[in-house]
C-alpha cells in the first residue's frame, strides 16, 4: 500500500498541474453541450488561438451561479432577463448577443390536445392545460425553463396547478427531460438544437414551431475580473471576440446534423426585441 | 467516439433494429467495437477514470486502513459512537459529498485558492471523502476478527495498540485487498459527486460514469449502454487482476 501511494502521490500533483496550460472555463447551457455545438466549434477556436476551452453545462440558471461564484471565466447562456440581471449586479459583462435558434413544442404523434400545426403557442398551451394532457417541464431554472414559464404567463395560465398530476417538473437537463416526455407520451418545450441531436424520440414529433414567441437568443458575458482576480480575463475576452468574429460566427453556422443547421449566428445584426 | 460508435449503431439499425428502441445487442456490438478498436476518446476517458479512482483509493487507504485497524484494537470512551458514525457515513449520498466539496473548492469557498474545482484533483477529493468511511469500517470488521484470534498472543508479547496496528494491517493484507476493491468499486461507479465537482469537461474531467450520463442525456441510449459495458469490463479486469495477485502472493508464502 505504501509503495502504491508513493507512486500515486506524484500523480496527484500531476493531475491538477495539467490545468496550468492556457485554458478557459466556460459555463453554459445543456442545449449547447448536448446538441454537440461546442464539440464542433471549440477545435476551431483552439486552432486559431492556442487556447483550450473547457465547458461545463449545468443549464442557464446554474451557469450564471457558477459565474457569480467566480468558478468560470465566460458564461454563454440563453435567458436575456437573467443575463441582464447578472450584468446589472456587476457579476460580469457586457452582454453580447451571439446566435439564436428557436424553441419547438414537441408532443406525441397521437396529439391528444390537438395542437399540431397551431401558429399560436399560447393557444397550444391552453389546449394542453384544458385537456390536462401530460406536460414535462424542465423545472431547473434553465433558459428553456424560463422561456416555458414566460409562455405559460403569456397564455394567462399557471401550470403549477397541475403539479403532481399532468404538469411534471423533472428538474433535469433538456435531454433527460426529453427522455421522460418520450417515455410518458407527454408534451414538452425543447430548444431545436437539442431536439435535432436527440436520438431517443420514440413517438415524439414537433407539433408547434416557427412562432415569434418561440425565439431563443443566446448571449455571452465575461465574468467580472474585478470581483474575482483569478479570472482569465484576457483569454476569456479572446474567446468572446473570436465567437463574435466572422470565423466564430461561421463555425456556429457550419454546425449541422443531417444537413439541418442548429444555431444561427446573429452577432452582426442588431438583436431582435423579444 | 460518437462518430465511430454512431456508425456502428447505424449499421445495427439497418440490420433491422429500430433506431428508437434501445437494443442491448446493438449496444453490445458497439461496446465490443469501442474496446477492440481502441477508440482514442474512450481510451482517454477510461485512463482518467482509472487514474482518479486508483488515486482516491490510495489516499483513502492511507487514512482509512490505519483508522480501521486502530478502531479494531483500541478501547476508549467514544469508540462505539465513532463506529456507528463510520457505518452511517458509508451511506453518504454522493450528491451531498459533491455539493460539499463544490462549496469548499469553489473560488468563493474556503479552499478556492487551490483552484481545484472542475479539475481531476477535485474529483479525487470527492471520491476520497466518499470511500474513506467505507475503507475504515470494512477494515475494522476484517481486522477485529484477526485481533480476536491473535490479540491475546500479541498482548502477551507486550504489544501496545500502536504496535499492533501495523502488525494487524500486515497480517490482514490479503483480506484488506477485498476492502480496497470495495472502495474502488464505489469510487469508479459513482457519478453524482464527480459530475458536480468535475463538471464533465470533455478531454479534462470526463470519466466513464459522467460520459454515460451525458450520452443518456442525448438520448443515445445504445451508446450509453455500450460505455456502461466498457466500464463493467474494466471493473471486472481490475478485480480479476487483484484476485490473481492475491493468489500468487499467498501461494509464494505457502
Amino acid at each position: 500500500m505504501i509503495a502504491l501511494s508513493r507512486r500515486a502521490l506524484p500523480l496527484l500533483l500531476a493531475l491538477p498541474a495539467r490545468a496550468q496550460s492556457s485554458s478557459i472555463t466556460i459555463a453554459s447551457t445543456t442545449s449547447t453541450e448536448q446538441s454537440g455545438l461546442f464539440s464542433h466549434i471549440l477545435p476551431s477556436f483552439r486552432d486559431a488561438t492556442g487556447i483550450a476551452a473547457r465547458v461545463i453545462a449545468p443549464g442557464t440558471g446554474q451557469a450564471l451561479d457558477v459565474g457569480r461564484r467566480g468558478d468560470a471565466d465566460v458564461v454563454l447562456v440563453h435567458d436575456r432577463p437573467a443575463e441582464e440581471a447578472f450584468v446589472a449586479a456587476g457579476f460580469g459583462g457586457p452582454r453580447r448577443h451571439v446566435m439564436f435558434n428557436d424553441f419547438v413544442l414537441v408532443g406525441p404523434a397521437t396529439d391528444p390536445a390537438a395542437i399540431a400545426g397551431l401558429s399560436d403557442a399560447s393557444e397550444a398551451l391552453r389546449r394542453i392545460a384544458t385537456k390536462r394532457a401530460g406536460f414535462v417541464s424542465r423545472g431547473d431554472r434553465s433558459g428553456t425553463h424560463a422561456a416555458e414559464l414566460r409562455l405559460w404567463r403569456l397564455a394567462g395560465l399557471d401550470p403549477t396547478m397541475g403539479r403532481g398530476n399532468w404538469y411534471r417538473e423533472v428538474g433535469q437537463g433538456m435531454g433527460p427531460a426529453l427522455n421522460t416526455a418520450a417515455a410518458q407520451d407527454a408534451y414538452i418545450l425543447s430548444d431545436r438544437g437539442t431536439w435535432i441531436a436527440f436520438r431517443n424520440r420514440q413517438a415524439l414529433r414537433i407539433l408547434v414551431e416557427g412562432e415569434e414567441r418561440l425565439f431563443n437568443q443566446y448571449g455571452v458575458m465575461l465574468v467580472n475580473p474585478a470581483r474575482h482576480p483569478h479570472i482569465r480575463a484576457a483569454e476569456g475576452q479572446v474567446f468572446i471576440d473570436w465567437l463574435l468574429s466572422d470565423a466564430g460566427q461561421q463555425a456556429i453556422a457550419g454546425y449541422r446534423i443531417g444537413g439541418e443547421q442548429l444555431f444561427f449566428p446573429n452577432a452582426r445584426q442588431p438583436e431582435p426585441v423579444s | 467516439m460518437r462518430q465511430q460508435a454512431g456508425r456502428r449503431l447505424d449499421r445495427g439499425r439497418r440490420a433491422g433494429h429500430p433506431a428508437t428502441v434501445p437494443d442491448i445487442a446493438t449496444a453490445l456490438a458497439a461496446a465490443f467495437g469501442l474496446i477492440t478498436e481502441g477508440d482514442r476518446a474512450v481510451l482517454s476517458i477510461v485512463t482518467l477514470s482509472l487514474q482518479v479512482s486508483f488515486l482516491a483509493v490510495a489516499l483513502a487507504a492511507l487514512v482509512g486502513l490505519p483508522l480501521g485497524a486502530f478502531l479494531a484494537v483500541a478501547r476508549f470512551p467514544g469508540r462505539r459512537p465513532l463506529i456507528i458514525a463510520g457505518n452511517a457515513l458509508m451511506g453518504l449520498p454522493p450528491v451531498v459529498v459533491g455539493l460539499l466539496v463544490y462549496l469548499l473548492l469553489s473560488r468563493s469557498g474556503p479552499l478556492g485558492g487551490w483552484g481545484l474545482l472542475f479539475s481531476p484533483g477535485a474529483m479525487v477529493v470527492a471520491q476520497v471523502v466518499l470511500i474513506t468511511p467505507i475503507l475504515a469500517t470494512l477494515s475494522r470488521e476484517v481486522l477485529e476478527g484477526l485481533w480476536e484470534e491473535y490479540g491475546e498472543q500479541l498482548r502477551s508479547f507486550g504489544a501496545t495498540p500502536r504496535l499492533a496496528v501495523p502488525t494487524l494491517l500486515w497480517d490482514g493484507r490479503f483480506s484488506l485487498l477485498t476492502v480496497l476493491l470495495a472502495g474502488f468499486g464505489r469510487a469508479s461507479a459513482e457519478v453524482g459527486a464527480v459530475m458536480i465537482v468535475g463538471g464533465n469537461i470533455e478531454g479534462h474531467t470526463r470519466v466513464m460514469t459522467t460520459a454515460i450520463a451525458l450520452e443518456t442525456s442525448k438520448g443515445d441510449l445504445p451508446l450509453a449502454l455500450a460505455l456502461g459495458m466498457v466500464l463493467m469490463t474494466i471493473v471486472l479486469a481490475v478485480n480479476a487482476a487483484a484476485q490473481l495477485l492475491r493468489d500468487l502472493a499467498q501461494r509464494r508464502q505457502g
